[in-house]
Formats: structure tokens, sequence, C-alpha cells
């Protein structure tokens, strides 16, 4: 099992989009993909749950992944987290 | 009894709403139902569980095939980017989180698979709803739309799109695939009970260009289908059954609005920006919110000066945190989602307030702007607090007027800060990342300006003050007011170094002095590299059609050559014969 603890960058905050771009990304791996914020955890590969997060800019999310390919998938969620999801910060 | 006899009977009834989207409509009401499901909770057989999943399969395909329609259209009619909105949907039909969730509970708890649906669904919901940012609350207004949109499928119901006539559409509220899906008719306005100017439907009917009002609280109750309805989206007034005094206003203003529109030539809709591409934002400097539907008809790109001393015109005490907060509220709404910068109280010099002051020698060396509300820190507080909490939709910024050095900016982010401590015991939302400037007004200020941009998110140079502080002359007496020179060189060389060390510190530079708004500065002062225009709103027009007729590349060799000339006369000259070349001259109030 891998941890990771990112900010949200990006001015607007995990909204929509982003929120669409992760799961979309998640999707790819094989490995379980858990977000907490604040002690509230839902499924990253869950859209739904996604959109429940409120994770506004500058709000601490800790990523947890498990599963054969855990290593690939934290790096590339990773990514897209320190990019801010190419939006502007 | 005819239907004009009927009308006739029914008496004018008059709401106040929210403006979500411009544009004036006078039509017949179509009250649009929203499907409310009904759920029964029933307990199915061991054997009916195969066929209930099999049922939920059949209604998600069908609401998958709905809602990729409705995307598909979306992308015709508002393009990619906004589609968007619809995808979040079309992704939660396809959650197999969700799904497999909701199987595994049919299997478990042997419940009709509309419970289920209604009952997973709605944590999520309930969850969005009780989020602090009013983004994700509206965010739910979707989840729920998707929730009832494979309930209606459940129940086999036909979806509505086809309308007679064209109605204004009349709703409790109103979800954005709904909106989407009838305006494939002619619908002539969207009014709705509940909803912000955040919402999804508010959204696309701008995109639509559909007049819109939202937050009309027990509307539906009011009127009956049919009936005449006027929808007024720049003030957020709506009538029912108006009498032919009101409708006569009412289309005398929209022929106003019409007429002024044309005269624009489609200018409203276009950026500010060059033909060479570099895109400045130009906005409007206001005192009152009856100037706000002007200038959204204007075009502004938000409000880049929010005088918000003029809320104590004529009144004798403060305004109490709860009305200031009122007013700001009304800008952050109607102006969303362009963004409004509100510059705390510039009290003291020419605008003090009544008998709270002794009298001073030299007002405008005096007690004014910051240093006045940095004396009276409970003051200060309570508008910071007021204009926090109407940040909440994230367009507000905040200013500081009369910063002359850096201890007062570090005084004023401190009370900002401790404001934002207070509304969080509060319990009061507030947006963190609320950007913080500074007036950019007096001289001391210019010359620190790079140590000062570090420490804000942009600044705005005040040309008024600035140049009477500069030049030494006070505009307003009659004796010295010919030495008052916008075009005096000093100002012109004082102004790039402010917009250029501000730069390197890569914060943007506004201007919401007199200057922004004088045609014959336009080019130069785009050529020095400012980032917005502030301006009054009726010179919105021209300032735009100026920047978009000339090329930023020329524009720098026109303030290259505009910073070598050694008197305001040659200036002047020299921009004059340039609006000449460029065919700007015209219809000049010179």
């Amino acid at each position: 099992m891998i941890e990771r603890e990112v900010t949200i960058r990006n001015r607007a905050g995990l909204h929509t989009r982003p929120a669409a771009t992760l799961v979309k990304l998640a999707a790819k791996f094989k490995s379980d993909f858990i977000i907490n914020k604040d002690g509230f955890e839902i499924n990253g590969k869950s859209i739904i749950g996604v959109m429940t997060l409120a994770a506004e800019q500058g709000s601490t999310l800790l990523l947890r992944f498990n599963g054969p390919d855990e290593q690939e998938a934290a790096a590339a969620i990773q990514e897209l987290f320190d990019k801010a999801f190419d939006e502007p910060v | 009894m005819s239907a004009a006899e009927h009308e006739r009977k029914k008496e004018e009834t008059v709401f106040r709403g929210i403006a979500a989207s411009p544009g004036i409509a006078v039509g017949p009401v179509f009250l649009f139902q929203k499907h409310v499901p009904v759920i029964n909770e029933k307990t199915v057989d061991p054997e009916g569980i195969d066929s209930e999943i099999l049922r939920l399969g059949s209604a998600v395909d069908r609401s998958r095939r709905e809602l990729s329609k409705i995307y598909d259209f979306a992308k015709q009619k508002l393009g990619e980017h906004q589609a968007k909105i619809f995808e979040a949907q079309v992704m939660i039909l396809e959650d197999s989180v969700l799904f497999d969730s909701i199987d595994s509970r049919i299997r478990n708890e042997r419940k009709n698979v509309e419970f289920i649906v209604h009952d997973e669904i709605e944590k999520y919901r309930k969850v969005m709803v009780a989020a602090s940012d009013e983004y994700t609350r509206e965010r739910a207004l979707d989840v729920e739309d998707v929730r009832n949109r494979i309930l209606r499928n459940l129940q086999e119901e036909k979806l509505i799109s086809k309308l007679e006539g064209s109605p204004v559409i009349v709703s409790q509220s109103l979800a954005a695939a709904d909106a989407l899906i009838l305006s494939r008719n002619t619908i002539l306005a969207y009014v709705t009970e509940v909803g912000g100017v955040t919402s999804h439907s508010a959204l696309l009917a701008r995109a639509l260009k559909i007049p819109a009002v939202v937050g009309l609280r027990h509307l539906t109750a009011g009127v009956h289908n049919g009936e005449r309805i006027a929808v007024d989206g720049y003030s957020g007034v709506v009538v029912v059954n108006p009498t032919a005094a009101t409708l006569d206003e009412i289309l005398r203003k929209q022929a106003r609005y019409k007429e002024f529109e044309e005269k624009l030539a489609g200018l409203r809709d276009l950026p500010a920006e060059t033909p060479d591409g570099r895109r400045v934002e130009l906005t409007a400097n206001v005192e009152l919110p009856e100037e706000l539907e002007f200038i959204k008809i204007q075009g502004a790109d938000g409000i880049g000066l929010y005088r918000s001393e003029s809320l104590l015109l004529g009144g004798e005490v403060f305004p109490s945190e709860e009305e200031q907060y009122a007013e700001y509220r009304i800008f952050a709404d109607t102006m969303y989602p362009k963004r409004v910068v509100i510059r705390t109280f510039d009290i003291g010099g020419d605008k003090f307030m009544g008998s709270q002051t002794t009298r001073e020698n030299n007002p405008f060396l005096g007690w004014r702007g910051i240093r006045v509300m940095l004396d009276r820190p409970e003051l200060f507080l309570e508008q910071v607090r007021a204009i926090l909490r109407a940040s909440e939709r994230k367009n507000i910024s905040m200013m500081f007027p009369m910063i002359s050095n850096i201890k007062e900016l570090r005084k004023a982010r401190q009370l900002v800060e401790d404001a934002k401590g207070q509304l969080r015991a509060r319990g009061q939302a507030y947006d963190d990342k609320i950007r913080i400037g500074i007036m950019v007004e007096v001289p001391a200020a210019a010359v620190i300006v790079e140590d000062l941009a570090k420490e804000v998110d942009f600044v705005s140079i005040g040309t008024n003050d600035l140049i009477q502080y500069l030049l030494a002359v006070d505009r307003g007496n009659d004796v010295v007011s010919a030495l008052y020179q916008e075009f005096h060189p000093a100002v012109v060389r004082f102004l790039r170094r402010i917009i250029e060390r501000s730069k390197e510190c890569d914060i943007p530079v506004a201007m919401c002095g007199e200057m922004a708004g004088d045609p014959l500065a336009t080019i130069l002062l785009l050529g020095l590299g400012l980032d917005e225009f502030s301006v009054v709103p009726a010179a919105l027009p021209e300032i735009k059609k100026i920047i978009r007729s000339v090329k930023y590349r020329d524009a720098k060799k026109i303030a290259k050559k505009a910073l070598s000339l050694v008197t305001e006369d040659e200036l002047k000259k020299y921009l004059t014969g340039v609006m000449k070349e460029f065919g700007l001259y015209e219809g000049m109030g010179e």
C-alpha cells in the first residue's frame, strides 16, 4: 500500500472537470484508490464520490493506493495533482 | 369569457429574484414540472431479484442514451468546453463503484430497485447539499437530475421535450439537462424558484443567450399556464400579468437596450483584445448597484473598482456588517462569474463624513483612506468581514486605498486574517484565497512598488490622486488646475515604472483612475503594458474599440516614442496624430 499527501493547487478546486479527469485516470489502473479528506473517505474511482469532496484550492487530500500497479497509479495521479490539472493556479 | 377578458381580471404581481442571464422577454407561462418520482419501498422475492437488476440495467441504458444526446446537443450549441458539465452526469451513469453497491444492496436487502437507487444516490446528494461551498451544493442538483432520470426511466415515463409556441419556462428548479433539452424549442426566458447564479442552468442560459431570473421564491404558486409574464434578466424583476402601463415600460426598456446593443455593433461580446492577440481586462468603476445593469449590457469583464464609501453617502452612521454584506452580495451575485474589486472605505480628504473629524489644514495629506481604517480597526474589521462573506463565490477581490508604506499593508492584511478567524469561529463561508490588492496613488507607493508587489495579488493605479500628489497640484483649485496634466512626461514615466516593476513580480497592473477611460491615453497605456483598464461605464465601448484597433506591437512602439517626448503638449499632439492615423479620432470628446 502507498500513501501520498497532495494539495489542490488550481484556483477553481476539484470541480467537475478535474474530477472527471481524475476518475478517468484512476480507472486505467487495477489498484484500489481511496481519497481521504479530513477523515472523510471516498473511492477515487467513483465520480459521484469525488464530487462530494468539495475540495477547494489549498485543501490537502490523503491518497491511498493498494494493488498490483500501485506504484504506477500513485505516480500518475500525483503528477495530475502536481500540474494542478492543467488549470490556472 | 375570452382569454383576453380573463387576463384583464388578473392582478399584476411583481417578484424580485436574482438576475442570472441578461435580456428582457414577455410571453406566456409554461409551468415546467420537474419529474419528482414517488418511491415506495417494496420487498422483492428472491426469484424476482434478477429481473430487478435487469430493469435497472435497461433504465440506466436509456438514461445514458438520453444524456449522450444532450451532451452532443450541448457540444453543438455551446462548444466542447461548456458541454463538459454534462460529462460528469454521463460518468455517474457509468460509475461502477456506485452501481456495484446498488446491485449488491438489491441482492442483500431484497428491496425494489427504485428504493435502492433513490436511497444510495441520496447518500451522496445529502453530503453535497451540506457542503460549505456553493459550488458543491449546486452540483447536488446535477446528481439529483441523474437520479430522477434513472427513476423516470425505471417507471418508463417519457421525457418532455416538445413545447407549443414560444413560452417562458417557469419552474421550481431546473436541471441543466432540462434547460438544454427545452432550448430545442423557442424559449423566451427561464425563471426558477431556486438555484443561484452558479447553477449549471444559469450558466447554460447565459451561454444560450436566453434571459433568466432565479431565486424567485413562491413564484410557481402564483402563476398559471398561459398567463402573461415579463422577465427582466438585467434587474431580476419578474412581473406576472403586467398592467398595460407596466408592459409598456418593460417593452420600452427592451427597445432601449436593443437600440444600444445595435449601436455597439456586436462589440459587447468581443474581448478587449488587440488584433495581434494581447488580451487586456476592460472593467468598470461603480458606486451604486443601479449601475450594474448598464455595465452588464456594456460587456465589461467585471468591476475594477467598487467605491464602497458610496454606502456612506447621506448616512451619519456606518452601515452594519449585515447591511454592508447585503450590498456587496448584490454586486457579487449580479456580476458572477465576473469579478468585482471592492475598495475598502476611502474616506477622509474631500469625502469625509459630517462631524467626525476636526478640521485639517491639508485634508489630502491628512487622515484618509487606509489611515482612517487602521486607526478604527473595529470599523475596518466589520467591513472586511462583510466583504469576505460576499466572497463565497470567489469572484470578489479586496483593495486598500492610500497605502504609502509596507507597514500599513501588513497591518491591513493582518486584520483581514483576524476577520477570517472571526468568520471561521462563526462557521461562515468565505473565499480563503481572496485576492488582495492596493491602490498605487501615493508617489511613495509607486517608488517602492517592487516591494509592495511581493505582498499583494494585484495593484491598481489611481491616477487622479497620483497625478495631484506627483505634480503638487490641487485640481480643484482654479488658480493651478491647468498644471494638472495627465500627459506630463513625469506622469508617463512614473506609470512606466509602476507597470514594469509590478510585472517583474508577476502581478497584474490595473488602472482605475480617470486616465484609464481617456481615449487619448488608451494606446499609450496599452503600449506600457497595462493589464486592466477600469473605466466609467459609459466609456467601455469606446475604449474597447480602440484596444481592438491597434496592434500591441505598434502600441509598444508608440509608448516608447511617447516616453521620449519632453512636454505635455508634444505628447498630446503626438497621441492625437496617432489616433487620426488609426482612424480613431472621429467622435472623440476633445
